[in-house]
C-alpha cells in the first residue's frame, strides 16, 4: 500500500505564500540530523578525567573512531524538542486507531515507575533486597487474575505478540505433555497479523476461518474445520470488527470437544474490563496488552508488556521466572524444577517489563474495581456515539460494515467513497490536515477499504463531536468531487506524502557522510 | 474519576442519541451466563495521594542500588543517565505517540529511529541496524532464527560464555521452531572448542563474555565463513564498545546487544532495548522495524518505516518474525544519551568504567583467598572465593553491600562454579564504595 505517486510532486498553489528562507514555517522547525551538527570533540556530558590505569582489554582496544557526533547539552535538548514537535500524540488530540486503544497516559504512572525503589533496582539483587518489587508483581498478578477470572498469569512477555507466543507455546507444551502432536491452528480472517505469524513461529500450520455475514466467526465453518489435528483456535474478542463474539460459549465448547485449546487475543480487553471475565467465556489463554487497556504509554512504538492469563491446565507450562510465596516471603523460581518442572523455559532476559508493571498497577489502583468497569462502559459508549454520529441521522455519512451496536470500536468500509475517486488512504490523509490522527485503515482485511475507529473512554463528548463533524464534513467534500484536494493531502504537515516505494526499493537505513554532502549541494 | 471526561449528563445525552435506555443494552451480545452484575472483588478507586503512598511503601521495601555500594552486573549495568534524557523522553509527543505508521505526523519518531539505527551500526561496526527489539536475550533468539533463514541450516552453536538467560531464551524458542541448539558448558577463563560443520547455521559468542573475558573473534569468523556458517556476536554491556574493538571489525555477520547501559535505568530487569545489526546483504531477513530515508511529495528529505513486507501485518504467517513492536522509548533514551556523550564522551565513559574495574579487581584480588580469574576484562570480572559465592553475596548484603552476583544463581548444577563471583564497576562507583566493599569482603572471608 502506498499513497504516493509522481503526479503529486508539484507544490500546492498556495505554497508560495508559505515559502520561507529557512524552510521553517512558524513553529514548524526544520531539523538536521544529529550527525550533521557535529562539533568534533565536543560533549554534552561532563565526565572526569579517568585515573591512570593500565589497560586490561587484552589487546582489543578500539583503534578506529566510532564516528559519533559531538554536541553540547543545549543542542541535544533543542534537537529532540524540535523532533518531538513533528509528532502527533494522544496528549495533543484524539488518536482513534482501531485495535490500538490510544487512551490517556496518566502522569502519576510515570512518577511511580521512577521511584528509586523500582527504577534503581537490579534484577539480580539478593531476594531479601527486592521484596517490594516482588510484592508489586504479585499484586499486579492478583489484579489481572481477578479481572480475567483465570488462575494464573505469566508476566514476562514483553509485548502483545510476545504474549501470543507465550500462550501458544504453553498450549503446544500442554498438548505434547499428553502425547498429542496436533499441528493445525485455526485463525479467523479478521485476526491481527501477529496471530498467524506467532502460530507459524510455534511450528504450526495456519488454517483460516471465514467470518459470517454478521462479522463474527462462522461457527459452521469452524466446526467443519475442527478435528483431532487442531491444536487451538486463536480468536480475538471483542473481535477486530469491534463486535462481541456472541456465540463464543458455543465456540469454546466446540473447540474443547475437539480436544483443542481456546486462545484469545485480548488486545480489545478494554471493552469488557470489569464487566466480563474471559474465564467465563471458556478461554484457556489470553494475553493482555498493558499498553492498551492499562494505559502504559505507547512511546512511539514500545516498550509494551503482554502478560498472559492461563487456565489451570496450561499454568504448569508458564515461562520462568515464577514468583511464589514461601515462609521467607516472596521468592523467584528461576529453574525448571519442582513446581516449575514443566515450564516452557525462559522467554526474555530477567523478570519482565517491571517499569510497565508499576505503571499498570498504578492505573488499576487509581480506577479501582468501580472505575475499571466505568472504563469499559465509557469506551463502548463513546464508540457507539461515534457510530451513530458517523453513520446515522442527517449528517452521518459513513457506511458501517456490520449494522447494529458495536463494542469499543466501530468498523466502516469504503462504500461511502464509491465513485468519488477518493480512497480510504486519501480520506485519512485529509483528516490529518484537519488536525486529527487517522483511524486504522485497511484493517481488518474482511471488508473493503476498512476504517476502524476506536475513540477510547478518555475522549470527551466535545472531542467526539468535533471529530464526527470533521469526518462527516470530509465525506461531503469527497462526494462533492474534490478529488484533487484529497489526493494532495496532507498539505499542512511537517512533510507531505512520502515516497514509500523508493524507500523500500533502495533502502537507506542509516546516515553516511556523503549523504549529507549531497543534501547540502541541493 | 479524574481520567474519565464524560459526566453523568453527557452519558445520558449520548445514550439518548444512540437511542437506547441503558448502557447494558450495549453489552447485549455478551451471553447472559458471562455477564457480571456487580463489581469484581478488588479495591475501589483511590486518589493520587493514596496510590502514590501505597506504591512508595512497596518501593521502600527494596534496596535501591544508588543507596549502597553496588557492584552487580550480569547483563544489566548501573550507569548514570543525564537528567536531560529522562526529561526529553517524557515529552508527551514522544511518550504518548503510537508506532509511526502515519509518517507525515510522525517525523520526530522516525528521524530519531534513523539516528538510532545509525548509532547502533556505528557502535557495532556493522552496516545496518534495525529500530530495536525487546531486549538482548530476545535479540539473541531472533539472531539465531535469522541465521537459520539465511543459511537454511538447522543448528546453532552457543558459546558457554553466552549470558545464561540468552541461552535459555534461545533454547525456549528452538523447542518450538525445531532448530537444534548446541550449548556449550560455561568454562570461565578457558578457550572453547566451538565445532562448526556443514549443518551449522551460526555460532553465537559474547564479548565481553558472561565472565567478563574479552576475545578477538576474527579467527572464529573466518572459520565460520569457510564452513558457510554465520558468526553472531552478542554484547550485554554496550558501553564496552566505547573502548573495545567492535564485532563488525572481527567479521561478525550479526551483532545483537542489550542497549540498557546507555540511557536506561535498571528497572528491575525491564523494559530494556535489544540492539540488532547486520550486514547489508542480509537486511531483508532481519526481524523488526526499520526506518528508512526517502523524500516527500515536495522533494524534501523525510523518513518512513520501510521494508515492511518482511513484517507480520503484511506477511502474516510468512513474516520474518511475529514482532509488532520495538522498544521505542528505550531506544529514544539510548539515542539521546549517546547524542549527549558523543565520540569523546562515550570514549571517556568507557575508560572510566575500565579504570574503576581495574582498581576494584586489584583491591579485591588482594583480599586473602580471593583470585581473579580473568586475563582481560572491561568493567566486569570473575573472582574465585574460598567460600561459596552465594554465601558471600548474602553476607555482603547483610552488611549493606550489593557485592556482585554468584555464578551459581545461573548454574546450580555446575559445582565447579560454586565459588565464582561476578563483580562489576561502572563510573557510578566511588573510591569509598571500593574501600567498603574490599573491607567487607575481607571480613566475610575471615
Amino acid at each position: 500500500m502506498t499513497g504516493w505517486s509522481q503526479a503529486l510532486s508539484t507544490r500546492p498553489a498556495a505554497s508560495s505564500e508559505t515559502e520561507t528562507l529557512t524552510g521553517n514555517r512558524g513553529l514548524l522547525l526544520e531539523e538536521k540530523l544529529l550527525f550533521e551538527q557535529d562539533s568534533p570533540g565536543h560533549c554534552g556530558v561532563d565526565l572526569p578525567e579517568p585515573p591512570a590505569h593500565e589497560s586490561r582489554l587484552g589487546g582489543l582496544e578500539r583503534r578506529e573512531p566510532i564516528g559519533l557526533p559531538g554536541l553540547s547539552e543545549p543542542q541535544v535538548v533543542r534537537h529532540f524538542t524540535r523532533l518531538s514537535q513533528k509528532n502527533y500524540a494522544i496528549d495533543s488530540g484524539i488518536y482513534p486507531l482501531g485495535s490500538c486503544t490510544m487512551k490517556h497516559n496518566p502522569r502519576l504512572n510515570e512518577k511511580t515507575a521512577r521511584l528509586p525503589g523500582f527504577a534503581d533496582v537490579h534484577p539480580l539483587q539478593p531476594i531479601s533486597t527486592i521484596q517490594g518489587a516482588l510484592e508489586l508483581i504479585h499484586t499486579l498478578a492478583h489484579w489481572l487474575k481477578t479481572l480475567t477470572g483465570m488462575p494464573a498469569v505469566a508476566l514476562t512477555p514483553a509485548a502483545g505478540a510476545h504474549g501470543e507466543l507465550c500462550g501458544m507455546m504453553t498450549i503446544r507444551a500442554a498438548l505434547e505433555a499428553r502425547g498429542d502432536t496436533r499441528r493445525r491452528i485455526l485463525v479467523p480472517e479478521s485476526a491481527h497479523g501477529t496471530n498467524p505469524a506467532t502460530a507459524a513461529i510455534c511450528g504450526y500450520a495456519i488454517d483460516p476461518i471465514p467470518n459470517n455475514a454478521r462479522g463474527r466467526v462462522d461457527l459452521k465453518a469452524l466446526k467443519a474445520k475442527l478435528g483431532t489435528d487442531v491444536a487451538a483456535l486463536m480468536l480475538t474478542n471483542p473481535n477486530t470488527c469491534g463486535l462481541f463474539e456472541d456465540e463464543i460459549l458455543e465456540v469454546a465448547a466446540s473447540v474443547h470437544a475437539a480436544g483443542a485449546f481456546f486462545y484469545c487475543d485480548g488486545a480489545n480487553f478494554n471493552a469488557i474490563v470489569g464487566r466480563v471475565r474471559p474465564a467465563d467465556l471458556g478461554i484457556d489463554a489470553l494475553h493482555l496488552n498493558l499498553h492498551k487497556t492499562f494505559s502504559t504509554p505507547h512511546g512511539g512504538g514500545g516498550p509494551g508488556s503482554g502478560p498472559v492469563a492461563l487456565a489451570a491446565e496450561l499454568a504448569p507450562f508458564a515461562p520462568l521466572p515464577w514468583i511464589v510465596r514461601s515462609g521467607r516471603g516472596l521468592e523467584l523460581v528461576e529453574r525448571a524444577e519442582g513446581l516449575a518442572a514443566q515450564t516452557i523455559g525462559r522467554l526474555k532476559g530477567f523478570h519482565g517489563q517491571m517499569g510497565m508493571f508499576v505503571r499498570a498497577l498504578s492505573y488499576m489502583m487509581s480506577h479501582g474495581a468501580d472505575g475499571l468497569r466505568q472504563v469499559a462502559e465509557d469506551a463502548v459508549l463513546n464508540a457507539n456515539y461515534l457510530r451513530v454520529r458517523l453513520s446515522q441521522g442527517t449528517g452521518g455519512a459513513l457506511s458501517q460494515s456490520y449494522p447494529g451496536t458495536c463494542m469499543h470500536e466501530v468498523l466502516f468500509d469504503d462504500r461511502f467513497l464509491k465513485d468519488t475517486g477518493v480512497t480510504t488512504l486519501d480520506f485519512a490523509k485529509a483528516l490529518i490536515d484537519e488536525g486529527f490522527h487517522p483511524m486504522t485503515m485497511y484493517f481488518p482485511l474482511v471488508v473493503h477499504g476498512a476504517l476502524l475507529i476506536e475513540p477510547t473512554e478518555t475522549e470527551s463528548k466535545a472531542s467526539l463531536d468535533q471529530f464526527a463533524d470533521t469526518v462527516n464534513g470530509l465525506a461531503v467534500r469527497a462526494k462533492a468531487g474534490d478529488v484533487a484536494g484529497f489526493h494532495a493531502a496532507p498539505r499542512l504537515t511537517p512533510r507531505r506524502r512520502l515516497d514509500e516505494t523508493t524507500a523500500a526499493r533502495k533502502p537507506v537505513l542509516r546516515w553516511r557522510r556523503e549523504m549529507s554532502q549531497q543534501e547540502a549541494a541541493k | 474519576m479524574r481520567y474519565l471526561p464524560l459526566t453523568p449528563v453527557h452519558r445520558a445525552e449520548m445514550l439518548a442519541s444512540i437511542g437506547i435506555a441503558s448502557i447494558d443494552d450495549l453489552f447485549a451480545d455478551v451471553p447472559p451466563a458471562a455477564r457480571r452484575a456487580g463489581l469484581v472483588d478488588l479495591p475501589l478507586a483511590q486518589g493520587e495521594i493514596e496510590v502514590e503512598r501505597a506504591l512508595s511503601r512497596m518501593a521502600a521495601k527494596n534496596v535501591a542500588a544508588g543507596s549502597v555500594p553496588f557492584f552487580i552486573g550480569g547483563g544489566a549495568y548501573r550507569h548514570h543517565v543525564p537528567a536531560a534524557v529522562d526529561h526529553l523522553i517524557q515529552r508527551g509527543e514522544f511518550l504518548t505517540s503510537y508506532t509511526p505508521y502515519q509518517p507525515e505526523i510522525s517525523q520526530g519518531t522516525l528521524q530519531a529511529l534513523f539516528e538510532f539505527q545509525t548509532q547502533v551500526a556505528l557502535l557495532t561496526g556493522m552496516e545496518v541496524a534495525n529500530a530495536s527489539l525487546y531486549d538482548g536475550a530476545t535479540a539473541c533468539a531472533e539472531a539465531v532464527a535469522m541465521a537459520h533463514r539465511i543459511t537454511r541450516r538447522g543448528k546453532a552453536v552457543l558459546s558457554g560464555g553466552l549470558h545464561p538467560h540468552y541461552r535459555e531464551v534461545c533454547e525456549t524458542y528452538a523447542q518450538f521452531s525445531g532448530l537444534e541448539v548446541q550449548a556449550l558448558d560455561p568454562a570461565p577463563g578457558q578457550i572453547e572448542n566451538l565445532n562448526i560443520d556443514s549443518d551449522t547455521a551460526c555460532v553465537v559468542v559474547q564479548n565481553p563474555d558472561f565472565f567478563g573475558e574479552l576475545r578477538d573473534w576474527s579467527a572464529l569468523a573466518a572459520r565460520c565463513h569457510q564452513q558457510g556458517a554465520l558468526l553472531v556476536v552478542m554484547v550485554t554491556e554496550i558501553v564496552s564498545l566505547g573502548a573495545v574493538k567492535p564485532p563488525g571489525e572481527m567479521g561478525a555477520d550479526i551483532v545483537a546487544a542489550e542497549g540498557q547501559g546507555i540511557g536506561n535505568a535498571l528497572n528491575f530487569g525491564g523494559p530494556y532495548v535489544g540492539l540488532f545489526a547486520a550486514r547489508e546483504q542480509h537486511v531483508r531477513q532481519m526481524p523488526g522495524r526499520l526506518a528508512g530515508q526517502t523524500t516527500d511529495a515536495d522533494g524534501r528529505r523525510g523518513w518512513v518505516l520501510t521494508l515492511s513486507t518482511r513484517e507480520q501485518h503484511i506477511r502474516r504467517e510468512k513474516a520474518t518474525s511475529n514482532i509488532c513492536t520495538n522498544s521505542g522509548l528505550c531506544a529514544l533514551a539510548f539515542t539521546i544519551h549517546l547524542a549527549l556523550l558523543g565520540e569523546a564522551g562515550l570514549t571517556r565513559l568507557a575508560q572510566l568504567n575500565h579504570a574503576a574495574a581495574c582498581n576494584l579487581a586489584d583491591r579485591l584480588a588482594a583480599v586473602p583467598g580471593v583470585r581473579l580469574v580473568n586475563d582481560s576484562f572491561f568493567n566486569e570480572f570473575a573472582l574465585r572465593l574460598p567460600i561459596p559465592a552465594a554465601d558471600a553475596v548474602a553476607a555482603l548484603a547483610e552488611k549493606g553491600v550489593l557485592g556482585g552476583v554468584a555464578a551459581s544463581r545461573f548454574y546450580p548444577e555446575h559445582h565447579d562454579l560454586a565459588d565464582l563471583l561476578l563483580v562489576a564497576a561502572t563510573e557510578t562507583v566511588t573510591e569509598e564504595d571500593i574501600d567498603i566493599c574490599t573491607a567487607m569482603l575481607a571480613e566475610v572471608l575471615r
